[in-house]
């Protein structure tokens, strides 16, 4: 296995070590090791690496830099809100704290690179130094030269730098309209059922034999395959669930070796986590929790889609109820559900409405529908209004016109059906005989 | 007196020298000032001590899940170790009554300071509007709320702080930095040095905690990316969120996609509902004795109707009380009299001559003459000593009369609040607002819920008999205590008799109807409504016009009454036929003048019609030949009316037909 690990420039033990922190990934890091070269020589100045979640590009990277004690520095691109922190980042971890403080306030690029080549005339690289960034999706929100600028930094600043792009997206995805510097492309592939099963082994619990183990992942492997291949997730569930898989056994009623009756066991149990756990229906401490309770009682743990009853003021209720009405009616339907005389005949189209979701209405026809639903006569008082505005600070409705615009505002409705015909229901209000859509 | 503000409001008029001497009541409205403090006071602590209560429960199993999370952090067995990663959240569903929020995130954050943590920090969705905003309020907040813990440490706090100022150093390792120089610190301190209480379990690696105190309104991309940074920190800083859910909790899937809401590990913490909320309030506030300040059924009716169909919020109806208090105390000069039972005895004996004259004017003290004796009724007009002593009388009787009042409504409610259908309300409020109203006995409600009483089964009965009589228990009045005696006995017998199905009625029915006569022989006893007690006006606060007009504002109506009739603001303006003058403001000539147009009106002819009012205004002849050519400054005094009544929403302009603006408001004068 760790011959696919050779490289003359690094010790024989380190990349030992390396390959078995990285079980399944020979192949990619030993490519990424051949296309670094020997530490003291030049690299190849962008690489691009590029895989599902979870597929093991961070921790490559991560344990190939660390182990062979290469000189780098690690950015995550999510946490970088301005440029300024990207630049301070790498200044700090490559030339300590006196350099990024030399940054003045909102650097540009061109600040970066001088400060860059400023410090590395004073301590020019003896190894190739290495910028790797972690959702580098994220950079093609930045300035447009960010990323053509960071793809050819070796040239700009005249150092023996890398960088290292890792991302979820192709380059395809990336690439600017004005062209730029095409890095090399490395593509990280999802890892099949084998070596998923491999990787989940490797962290067993300590009191248990490492067989006893490789047979629980192989169950779970078996429930959770076909819906889900994310690793991280994976190991979760297998965290979550392996002390019900020892529960027979803590009991002494079956052997270690019994696998068949260890899976009629848990094959249930690992069937619900399905629906709850693995949407995050319920936390893993509440489903910890639950596996100490009674069968029964587990019964009245819901999750959280569970809990969409929203009690509102008697008003709001109708107001949001005109919402709804002025958000899936075509205004023109309007005199014929609200006049008293029904002078206009349509043929509705069904279910066209619903279909293309909510349209926005202004401010007077929410009211004037809300006037002829609630029953009884409301003042227009500033309580109703403010209450406009809570609902949308409930994200019940949706402000669509800009913050400032004072005069007739418009507003969406962003609630669902289902939600709406349970409002409706509290105050007896037939909501569907005033829906264009169900005519 | 008048004034020279358009606004409406409360102003304040400092009484002339010469008037000084003439009132004697002067001291009096000190002491009704004096007396309104103290109850209001009074009043907002015992609503906080409640609160507190209410929240006690969802607060404590709230810490007690910061505890666990980070005393498992610490745990090293297998399980925890493999779930690490994940950020412990709480999801706190707290109702759709924001503005009550505050205070329960006030006392939250509080405890958790004083038992948890000291590094929390909450944030509020209008002061985040980006991702930086978000990382800068909350390493501020943390690290400042330090600086008022630790004095000794404010130095080196603020030189972070200064470059907190360079939004550059604004990010989480930052924090972590802190963090960690933070707890080395406590850990090589003296002991005597540090403030950390004695109920923390681990001083060492206390968790930080982040409020989000409106999760809806934050915007979920910031969120999702603040989560996203978060959780790569996580080893090495022991996080964990609060999220305040104003709606449901399935907000959190809306808002956050898998790949984020798998970092966290969300446990969900429901409160107590806001009505529920409301009717402890209104049962330790209202339903009790203890104050003597109460509202009148329609003031009530109002609060009510604010709190369940406007908004929900429990603090708002106690301002609603809070000013019903105020105008009580600022309008009635006998609310000197409201306040307890010794101090009022005391104020009766200072009433002066013109307060007295007050209280013979009072609608219920005319009631209580009438029915007395000729010369007595002499007596009561002619004597002042006399009558202060009738009314110490009568205060007394008010005040047995609240103390009997009370626990006779509970009674009524608990026999009646398990009746099907409700006849008299599921809450106790409810019966109450009926009782206020009028006569409860002569409510036909009331009797059918008498007839549904009649056919209760006898453990059923006896049931709800044995709570009355729990009920009945501490009270201390001497009718009460009689009562009790009687129920108590009523209940013994009830006990031993056997129901049984005959036509002649069993000694069972007949004790039945015994104790259902003497439940209706209490409530018509000691559940009139207040209206008919002598000097109930010292007490209730009636005026539910004035609370509605200043809790429920119509802004619509106020701009149109100031339009129609200036007067009504402007004291200077009033004409004996009520029209309007024409030396009203301009915009009220305009108005007036367009309330008489059709749904089109020709600008034009407005403004001809305009300047003749306004120079007749002037006390200019209108027929007079520099007036017939309109002056520059009328017709732009004209267009700024014009252009004030299109901002306030009255016309707009058209395409329909030239030099018109089109009338967006019906109905003419």
């Amino acid at each position: 296995m760790a011959a696919l690990l050779q490289h003359a420039g690094y010790e024989e033990e380190r990349l030992l070590r390396v390959a078995q922190q990285m079980p399944c990934r020979e192949v990619q890091a030993g490519m990424l090791l051949s296309l670094m070269g020997q530490p003291q020589q030049y690299s190849y100045p962008s690489i691009f690496i590029y895989g599902h979640r979870a597929s093991g590009k961070s921790h490559v990277m991560h344990v190939l830099l660390k182990e062979l004690e290469l000189p780098h520095a690690t950015v995550s691109c999510v946490e970088c809100v301005s440029v300024a922190l990207l630049f301070e980042q790498v200044l700090l971890s490559f030339f300590g704290c006196d350099a990024a403080s030399l940054l003045p306030r909102s650097p540009s690029l061109s600040d970066f690179v001088r400060i860059y080549r400023q410090q590395c005339s004073q301590s020019p690289a003896k190894q190739t130094r290495y910028i790797v960034m972690e959702k580098a999706e994220l950079l093609r929100d930045t300035d447009a030269n960010l990323l053509p600028a960071l793809l050819r930094l070796q040239e700009l600043v005249e150092d023996n730098v890398t960088i290292i792009l890792l991302s979820e997206i192709v380059w395809d995805k990336f690439r600017p309209n004005t062209g730029c510097f095409e890095p090399l492309l490395l593509h990280f592939p999802d890892y099949s059922k084998g070596e998923l099963q491999q990787i989940l082994s490797q962290d067993r619990h300590p009191s248990y034999t490492a067989e006893f183990y490789s047979s629980y992942i192989n169950i779970l492997l078996g429930v959770f395959y076909s819906v889900c291949r994310d690793l991280r997730e994976l190991r979760h569930l297998a965290a979550l669930n392996f002390s019900k898989f020892c529960e027979p056994l803590a009991e002494g009623k079956v052997k270690e070796t019994d696998t068949h009756k260890l899976w009629r066991n848990i094959e249930p149990h690992l069937k619900k986590a399905m629906q709850t756990v693995y949407l995050r229906e319920v936390s893993s401490l509440q489903w910890e929790q639950m596996q100490q309770m009674e069968e029964k009682e587990s019964g009245a743990l819901r999750g959280l889609s569970a809990h969409t009853h929203v009690e509102l003021p008697y008003y709001s209720k109708f107001l949001l109820i005109a919402a709804y009405l002025a958000s899936y009616n075509p205004a023109r339907t309007d005199k014929r559900f609200f006049l008293k005389v029904d002078r206009f005949n349509f043929t509705p189209k069904n279910l066209l409405n619903h279909l293309l979701g909510p349209k926005p209405f202004p401010l007077d026809r929410l009211l004037a529908i809300f006037y002829s639903v609630v029953d009884n006569r409301v003042a227009p008082t500033a309580s109703i209004f403010s209450q406009i505005s809570s609902l949308v600070t409930l994200q019940l409705l949706t402000q669509v016109s800009h913050d400032d615009q004072l005069d007739a505002p418009k507003y969406k409705c962003a609630v669902s059906m289902d939600f709406i015909c349970a409002i409706s229901r509290t105050v007896n209000f037939d909501i569907v005989k005033y829906l264009y859509d169900f005519l | 007196m008048t004034t020279t503000s358009v606004s409406k409001g409360c102003f304040v008029f400092k009484p002339s020298a010469k008037k000084k001497k003439k009132t004697l009541s002067l001291d009096n409205s000190e002491i009704r000032f004096k007396l309104c403090q103290d109850l209001w006071h009074k009043i907002r602590a015992d609503t906080e001590v409640l609160q507190d209560e209410l929240n006690r429960k969802i607060l404590d199993s709230l810490l007690d899940f910061t505890r666990k999370c980070s005393s498992t952090r610490q745990h090293s067995d297998w399980a925890s170790q493999m779930r690490a990663s994940e950020i412990p959240t709480a999801a706190l569903v707290l109702g759709v009554n924001v503005p009550d929020h505050d205070m329960t995130f006030q006392s939250l954050s509080e405890l958790l300071q004083q038992s948890v943590t000291p590094h929390v920090a909450s944030v509020q969705a209008k002061e985040c509007g980006a991702l930086k905003h978000l990382m800068k309020r909350v390493l501020e907040r943390l690290m400042d709320t330090v600086v008022t813990v630790d004095d000794e440490e404010e130095e080196e706090t603020e030189q972070t702080s200064t470059q907190l100022h360079k939004s550059v150093h604004c990010s989480l390792s930052t924090l972590c930095d802190w963090y960690n120089a933070k707890t080395m610190k406590s850990k090589t301190g003296t002991p005597g040095k540090k403030r950390s209480s004695p109920v923390r379990d681990d001083p060492q690696q206390p968790p930080v905690v982040i409020i989000f105190k409106d999760l809806e309104a934050f915007n979920p991309k910031v969120l999702q990316d603040f989560i996203l940074i978060c959780s790569r920190y996580v080893e090495r800083l022991p996080l964990m969120f609060i999220f305040g859910i104003a709606t449901s909790p399935s907000t959190i899937q809306h808002m956050l996609p898998h790949s984020v809401s798998s970092l966290l590990c969300i446990e969900l913490f429901q409160s107590l509902s806001c009505t529920q909320h409301l009717a402890t309030v209104i049962d330790k506030l209202i339903l009790t004795p203890q104050f003597p300040f109460k509202l009148n059924g329609k003031v009530m009716q109002v609060l009510m109707s604010i709190f369940l169909y406007h908004d929900f919020s429990v603090r708002n109806f106690i301002k609603g009380v809070q000013l019903a208090l105020l105008e009580h105390f600022h309008s009635q000069p006998l609310s000197v009299l409201c306040c307890k039972k010794k101090e009022a005895l005391l104020n009766v004996m200072q009433l002066s001559h013109h307060d007295l004259e007050s209280i013979r004017h009072l609608l219920s003290f005319r009631r209580y003459v009438e029915k007395q004796e000729p010369q007595e009724q002499l007596n009561l007009f002619r004597d002042d000593t006399h009558l202060k002593e009738v009314c110490q009388k009568l205060i007394k009787d008010l005040r047995k009369y609240h103390k009997n009042y009370y626990p006779v409504l509970r009674c009524l409610h608990t026999l009646t609040s398990s009746l099907p259908r409700y006849p008299l309300g599921k809450q106790v409020r409810e019966l109450h607002l009926i009782c206020l109203e009028k006569n409860v006995w002569e409510n036909e409600d009331y009797q059918t819920a008498m007839k549904l009483l009649k056919m209760l089964a006898k453990d059923e009965l006896i049931a709800s008999l044995q709570r009355c009589v729990e009920i009945l228990q501490p009270v201390k009045s001497k009718k009460m205590k009689k009562a009790l005696v009687e129920l108590e006995e009523l209940l013994t017998l009830l006990e031993m008799n056997e129901s049984r199905r005959a036509k002649k009625l069993s000694p069972f029915e007949v004790l039945r109807n015994e104790a259902l006569e003497f439940i209706d022989g209490l409530v018509k006893s000691h559940l009139s409504p207040p209206e008919s007690q002598t000097l109930n006006e010292v007490c209730y606060y009636s005026s539910s016009a004035t609370v509605r007009r200043h809790l429920n504002a119509t802004p619509r109506t106020s701009i149109q009454a100031a339009l129609s009739s200036p007067y009504y603001y402007l004291q200077s303006l009033k004409t004996e036929d009520g029209t309007v003058s024409n030396a009203a403001p301009d915009i009220c000539i305009a108005y007036k003048l367009h309330l008489e147009c059709g749904r089109l009106i020709n600008l034009y002819d407005w403004l001809e019609a305009y300047a003749t009012v306004v120079s007749a205004a002037e006390g200019n002849n209108p027929d007079s030949d520099n007036v017939r050519k309109v002056e520059e400054v009328k017709h732009a005094r004209f267009i700024q009316a014009v252009s004030e009544l299109e901002f306030l929403g009255f016309i707009k302009s058209t395409k329909q037909k030239t030099d018109h603006v089109a009338r967006l408001t019906w109905g003419g004068c």
